[in-house]
């Protein structure tokens, strides 16, 4: 009996994927469904909230008023993309607490490229244009994620992705198209962020054994190696019309494909990233740690007032 | 031209630029997602704030300085803030605690202001005014939750308010600038508002628990450009990319 049932749930998980109809909390989904998605929403969760650390390392020193205004909004934009998504895992039956302890512990994932440094103003400029540019391209497609939560979430977030990107660029193109030691402060940053930006899209497709599955799921539409083609096609002319240079010796254009193509991206550095080895991971981990172990007699307060407050309105 | 003008204007501009830096420096820190928003948002009315006013303090100044040369390129004595506004943020007791004491300022201070002669401070005043209601709201509400959550953060609050409430009397300071616009209708006179200030701050202490400290003892000197130590880091830092690449436009 039990098995028939599950037999017919599964069945009918299946044609809404097929029908593109959106999988919502209460519908039945397989477990595995539900814990690919609890792992992904919540290290984008993550991705959000430490990226706001090698941005917020300039709030205090951008260059001039409206600079600082536009950033300070930014970083805001990620923690407030970090709440949606903390919210879309809880929906999952997933705790948010839980999640982030394992980010503190370094079970849980986020994304690689925060794990560089923000050495010069035009850092914030690079990060705009090539980390929140490979975002979009990364998010689009999760607007028609099958899972509606995750979904909806999405088309928040990209709104506000493209004026990240946009100033970004606006960032950078001020540096490139300014004096010269402006000039060379964007040219190191496009160096530096480069190759990190590609590897956002994650190990090529031979090398990334949930794809399959997550495009059968339609969590994910497209591959790492497609959406990454579509990042590089999209920014090396915008690194020309600045007038800086992408560093890579290899990159050409192919006429007959229509597209670009890249030297060997270096995936021994990416995996070093990834495993805890970047240059930047012990101090975001800690950074976040730290935040909650502060923040620890603050949450316990909000919550003992908020008990006192219910125990005198009832008597 | 009116250099009274300018200098009062300045005065009201540096409290927003240098509280709002420290509360920016909340950003990505805070204690709970939820509050890192709200101290950003605070941190970015201060900077709105503050470049609204630097704005009209440059254009009354006339010396063809703008508001980025103002806030970037000063000497520190020439930064006429309170030192309520940069002192360290400490923990988040000791940042709401100074807010608080500030916000209740700014909301009467904004509150009168929204009746001065001259209208560009009017304007200012006004729009201020809004962003301020809530600034208050928020700071006051956690003062209640700390003062009256559990012993830690009672203990917490009631240092931070130890700590500081020596500045707070700097908030009322007055000169001759004042004086003369308090005639000519523009200025707020503060003796006023102090009162308003006080009862709201007992009030807000009363439901949190907290004690006001019995002291005479008063700290000023910023509105004079005679600063604690903590201002020349916290202008070395804000100052840093104006200071290492000069003229150039970002
Ligand atoms: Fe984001
Ligand atoms: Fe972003």
């Amino acid at each position: 009996m039990k098995e028939i049932n599950l037999t017919e749930l599964e069945a009918a998980f299946q044609s809404k994927l097929d029908r593109e109809i959106r999988i919502e909390p209460n519908d039945w989904m397989p477990a595995d469904y539900r814990k690919t998605l609890i792992r992904q929403i919540s290290q984008h969760a993550h991705s959000e909230i430490v990226g706001m650390l090698p941005e917020g390392n300039w709030i205090t020193r951008a260059p001039n008023l409206r600079r600082k205004a536009v950033l300070l909004a930014k970083v805001q934009d990620e923690a407030g993309h970090g709440l949606y998504l903390y919210s879309a895992v809880e929906t999952l039956g997933a705790d948010r607490e839980e999640t982030i302890d394992d980010l503190h512990s370094g079970k849980a994932k986020y994304s690689s490229i925060f794990n560089y440094p923000t050495v010069s103003w035009a850092d914030m400029g690079a990060i705009g244009w090539l980390v929140d540019g490979a975002a979009i391209m990364n998010q689009v497609p999760l607007c028609r994620c099958s899972y509606g939560p995750y979904a909806r979430a999405m088309v928040r977030v990209c709104k506000e992705e493209s004026f990240h990107q946009r100033q970004g660029f606006e960032i950078i193109s001020k540096l490139a198209l300014g004096t010269p030691e402006q000039k060379e402060m964007a040219q190191d940053a496009l160096n530096r962020w480069w190759w990190p930006a590609l590897m956002m899209f994650g190990p090529n497709d031979a090398d990334s054994p949930h794809t399959q599955q997550s495009m059968n799921w339609k969590i994910k539409r497209s591959t790492n190696d497609e959406l990454r083609q579509l990042f590089i096609d999209v920014t090396v002319p915008q690194a020309e019309l600045i007038g800086l240079t992408i560093p890579d010796p290899d990159l050409k254009w192919n006429q007959e494909t229509g597209h670009y193509e890249i030297g060997t991206i270096n995936w021994d550095e990416f995996w070093a990233v990834v495993s805890g080895n970047g240059p930047c991971n012990r101090e975001r981990v800690a950074a976040r740690k730290k935040a909650k172990e502060d923040g620890m007699w603050v949450r316990e307060a909000a919550l003992a007032h908020a008990e006192k407050r219910k125990a005198r309105q009832a008597s | 031209m009116n250099n009274s003008i300018s200098t009062y204007t300045l005065r009201i501009a540096d409290d927003s630029l240098i509280l709002g830096h420290r509360v920016s420096e909340w950003c990505g820190h805070g204690p709970i997602l939820e509050e890192d928003i709200a101290l950003t948002n605070i941190a970015l009315d201060l900077i709105g704030q503050a470049t609204s006013l630097l704005e009209y303090a440059a254009a009354t100044e006339g010396k063809g300085r703008t508001a980025d040369d103002l806030a970037f390129l000063r000497y520190e004595r020439d930064y006429t803030n309170v030192l309520l506004a940069e002192q360290p943020n400490g923990d988040f007791g000791q940042t709401i605690v100074r807010q608080w004491l500030f916000d209740t300022f700014r909301l009467f201070f904004y509150e009168a202001l929204c009746y001065s002669k001259d209208p560009q401070l009017a304007a200012i005043a006004e729009k201020s005014l809004k962003e301020t209601k809530y600034h208050f709201k928020h700071s006051s509400e956690w003062v209640i939750r700390l003062g009256d959550g559990t012993e830690e953060s009672h203990q917490r609050a009631q240092a931070a308010l130890d700590l500081l409430w020596r500045y707070a009397e700097e908030l009322f300071f007055m000169n001759a600038v004042d004086h003369e616009l308090i005639a000519q209708g523009i200025a707020v006179d503060l003796t006023t508002i102090k009162p308003l200030w006080l009862e709201r701050i007992q009030h807000v202490a009363k439901e949190a628990t907290l004690k006001l400290p019995e002291t005479n003892w008063v700290m000023k000197g910023g509105r004079e450009g005679q600063h604690s130590e903590y201002l020349g880091y916290l202008l070395a830092e804000m100052q840093y990319m104006q200071r290492t690449y000069p003229g150039m436009e970002w």
